[in-house]
């Protein structure tokens, strides 16, 4: 075939390697810095690719279709294997019939992330085979390994990336094509296979041990275990983009860059080992292959002078290899401090639906004080916000301040039960995104009835995923392939769980959405507000912006506290960027507004000229 | 070329990401070596975004180290003076000629630095400072999001990639709709920095 030469992200690759290896089946639930993976196999046509509702739900169908004789490939970020953990155990336990590649994109340094974790532990808990790519090369590369690995030690095989990997450029000679499929879809009854009864269960245990041996052979010669040659006083161990960063920092040194972390190979470790005056291990977060390699008694150092948190960059590494005595003959660079500047971290955008509700639940619960606003800021505030992962975790920084809790998808539900049955005096709600409670609020809502809570559940129906980028939903009605499918009702859906004070309030009408929120927080019962508006990022046409009169503007700030974007103020005086403002759909600046300041901008201009 | 390091910098919603693939896709077309990286936080809009672009034989890391950028271009001023520490002694900063002030100025909580601060912060690390009125340019043209593109036409002065190559490769990466706006933009940001730099 033609050579064809792109320039690909890491997860771009991902996507055309499995393609090019002949995958059928795909799913995946949104999640940084996994997402794009699904979204580029969706456009393929002769695959069947989903966003299923979760990541648990998303193991289950690649592994569904696996068993049925489909290659299939389920993609996540580092915490959706958390939730698919349960699957992914038993994918291993019960083995495959078609290939199945399970890919965790991990985020080290916590880009967009509740937590940090190095989910290579992963496939030691599970003992499956492991893959890192270090570039979009091998990313698209191990994609046809993975399969075929799968396949031939009857393993599902993590694949794992990390956000430098999956959100990197770089050129990718595209060397494969599809291959016309031959097989046809079909299940072998086998219940000494997929059926994991006790009896069963334990007749893999000794098969699954079996098979790691043999793959730790098989890592031996794995060809994308490499070792290049450089001068031998320094042996570098590493993998994924740690390979990158430490080839820039030691130019003249020997490299084994492991493509697959596990198991791993003894005795290409062993033979590098006997080659080099001193190895070491350059790795990101936790000291995985490091405490390894120790294990089988070669000696090695590495997180004695890598951090075991955060994102490595050349820069980290070159400077703390000049302090463990590693870069000898060069001084280190002298480089300035980055300056003291304000910070400008993400905000809800302007016209964003959430901005609203939160205005309301801060002023009702007393965290929101106005700028230079006198009197103490309440010890216990009136109202405990338990929230959820989206866009509207944003709503946690100033000048919003409306959430109390953060832990995981789905825990705000579960979390305000829970403070509710501990007798505090607050009144608790639980604030969650559509597509998040579609992901895992369902069961915590139906324990809440079930368990005769009282809090107030507010579901934020943006009607998308949207800090992901906008992917769609069961409640969306559209497929991850565009096609229109059957969407879920949220108020069908609570009302069928048996909650009856069930309120669809206008998430841009500040009135409405004060009395409901009152209303739900005085009943004593469980309820449920569906805060309903479209993401702006989604609005199809913006209208009219908003402007500020400034004759009757007495520089109250209300409106700077709804934290909009487009809302600035400079030499002490409050505009409306026109250029940011959405118009008629939001208004929620001009609803606040104590003096009528705000109003449409050729309003606002027909009174000056007038 | 032994190795050309670019910082692509600005807020979220100005076409950071676009404009970086662009630069990269023109030196893969070139046939150069790339590595490109986007940094965005985890929101869609209105935070810092930062892009790394890294063209030469052969790159290894897709991120720079702090103190080896040989060009910087910023949207937006303070985004300009947030990675000084990223530019090596002599390197060459385009700076977009606009304010966005961020939430903690706009609450009044911080200050936005003067114009006299930020080419004090650059000043530094370079001399080789060029403001363009950016902003301004392509409101003119009646496309405030061709802002990007214009970027590239300043930045693009400096590059070793032929014009034809840049106009060839925003027009695989445009819509039809938007493309000969886009290539107006790049031009008048080319002629931008002729003026500001001759």
């Amino acid at each position: 075939m033609a050579k064809v030469i792109k320039l690909l992200s890491g997860n771009e690759a991902l996507a055309l390697g499995a393609y090019h290896a002949g995958v059928r089946v795909a799913a995946a639930y949104p999640g940084t810095p996994s997402t794009e993976i699904l979204e580029y196999l969706a456009r393929f046509e002769d695959i069947y690719a989903e966003w299923s509702t979760n990541e648990k739900v998303a193991m289950e169908v690649a592994l569904g279709a696996a068993y049925a004789g489909a290659r299939s490939l389920v993609s996540m970020k580092h915490v959706g294997l958390n939730v698919a953990s349960d699957p992914f155990m038993a994918a291993s336990t019960t083995g495959v019939n078609a290939g199945l590649v399970v890919i965790s994109a991990d985020d080290p340094g916590i880009h967009s992330s509740q937590n940090e974790q190095d989910n290579r532990y992963y496939a030691k808990l599970a003992k499956v085979p492991m893959l890192e790519p270090s570039d979009s090369q091998e990313a698209y590369e191990l994609m046809a390994y993975a399969f075929d690995i799968s396949e031939r030690f009857d393993t599902p095989v993590l694949v794992r990336s990390t956000t430098r990997i999956s959100h990197s450029k770089s050129v990718v000679e595209v060397n494969r094509h599809r291959a016309a499929s031959v097989s046809q879809a079909g299940f072998q009854h086998d219940v000494g296979k997929y059926v994991m009864l006790p009896v069963y269960a334990r007749l893999r245990s000794p098969l699954i041990e079996e098979r790691l041996v043999r793959l730790a052979d098989y890592a031996e010669t794995f060809p994308l275990n490499q070792i290049h040659w450089g001068q031998r006083h320094l042996g570098v161990v590493t993998s994924g983009v740690a390979y990158q960063y430490a080839r820039e920092v030691f130019p003249t040194a020997s490299f084994l860059k492991l493509g697959m972390t596990y198991p791993l190979p003894q005795n290409l470790l062993r033979h590098f080992a006997s080659q080099v005056d001193r190895m070491i291990v350059i790795e990101e977060l936790a000291p995985f292959l490091q405490e390894s390699i120790q294990a089988m008694g070669i000696k090695v150092t590495g997180k004695e002078f890598i951090p075991r948190i955060g994102e490595l960059n050349p820069d980290i590494i070159e400077r703390n290899s000049h302090t463990a005595g590693l870069l000898v003959g060069t001084s280190p660079r002298q480089i300035g401090a980055a300056p003291e500047l304000p910070k400008r971290p993400p905000l809800l955008c302007p016209g964003c639906p959430h901005t609203g509700i939160f205005f309301v639940l801060s002023s009702v619960g007393q965290h929101l004080k106005l700028p230079g606003s006198k009197g103490k800021v309440p010890k216990e505030s009136k109202l405990i916000i338990t929230g959820d992962i989206g866009c509207y975790t944003l709503g946690t920084y100033p000048p919003l301040c409306a959430m109390d809790t953060c832990a995981c998808m789905g825990a705000s539900i579960g979390q305000a039960l829970g403070m509710e049955k501990a007798g505090i005096n607050s009144k608790v709600v639980a604030v969650i995104g559509d597509s998040t409670f579609l992901h895992a609020g369902i069961a915590p809502l139906v324990n809440a009835v079930y368990n005769e809570g009282q809090i107030t559940v507010i579901i934020l129906d943006n009607r998308t995923t949207a800090m992901t980028g906008h992917q769609e939903h069961p409640g969306t009605g559209i497929s991850a392939q565009g096609k229109k499918t059957r969407a879920v009702e949220l108020e069908r859906l609570v009302r069928g769980i048996g909650i009856s004070d069930v309120k669809v309030v206008d998430a841009f009408d500040m009135k409405a959405l004060r009395a409901s929120v009152r209303s739900s927080i005085d009943n004593p019962e469980l309820s449920v507000i569906i805060v309903r508006g479209a993401c702006s990022v989604h609005m199809p046409r913006r209208t009219e912006p908003r402007a500020i009169d400034t004759e009757k503007c007495n520089q109250c700030g209300i409106c700077l506290l709804v934290g909009c974007p487009a809302i600035q103020s400079e030499n002490e005086q409050v505009y409306i960027d026109t250029a940011l403002c959405v118009g008629d759909t939001c208004t929620i600046c001009q609803q606040l507004c104590p003096k009528q300041a705000i109003a449409p901008q050729s309003k606002i201009e027909a009174t000056k000229s007038s | 070329m032994k190795r050309l390091d670019i910082l692509i910098a600005g807020v979220g919603g100005q076409g950071v990401v676009l404009a970086s693939d662009i630069v990269g896709e023109a030196a893969l077309a070139a046939g150069y070596d790339i590595k490109k990286t986007d940094t965005l936080g985890m929101a869609q809009r209105g935070g810092s975004v930062i892009s790394h672009v890294r063209i030469g034989q052969r790159v290894w890391s897709p991120l720079i180290k702090e103190g080896e950028v040989d060009i910087i271009v910023a949207f937006e001023k303070l985004e300009a003076a947030r990675w000084s520490h990223y530019l090596r002694p002599g390197a060459i900063a385009i700076v977009n000629n606009q304010v966005v002030p961020p939430l903690s100025v706009n609450l009044g909580n911080e200050r936005y630095p003067s114009d006299e601060e930020i080419i004090n912060i650059l000043r530094q690390w370079t001399d080789r400072i060029y403001f363009v009125d950016g902003t301004s340019r392509v409101r003119e043209l009646g496309n405030i999001r061709t802002l990007n593109i214009f970027m590239l036409g300043c930045v693009s002065f400096f590059l070793p990639l032929k014009v034809h190559i840049w106009k060839n490769t925003i027009f695989q990466h445009l819509p039809s709709k938007i493309q000969q706006i886009n290539i107006t933009a790049f031009d008048q940001g080319r002629k931008e920095i002729r003026n500001v730099h001759l």
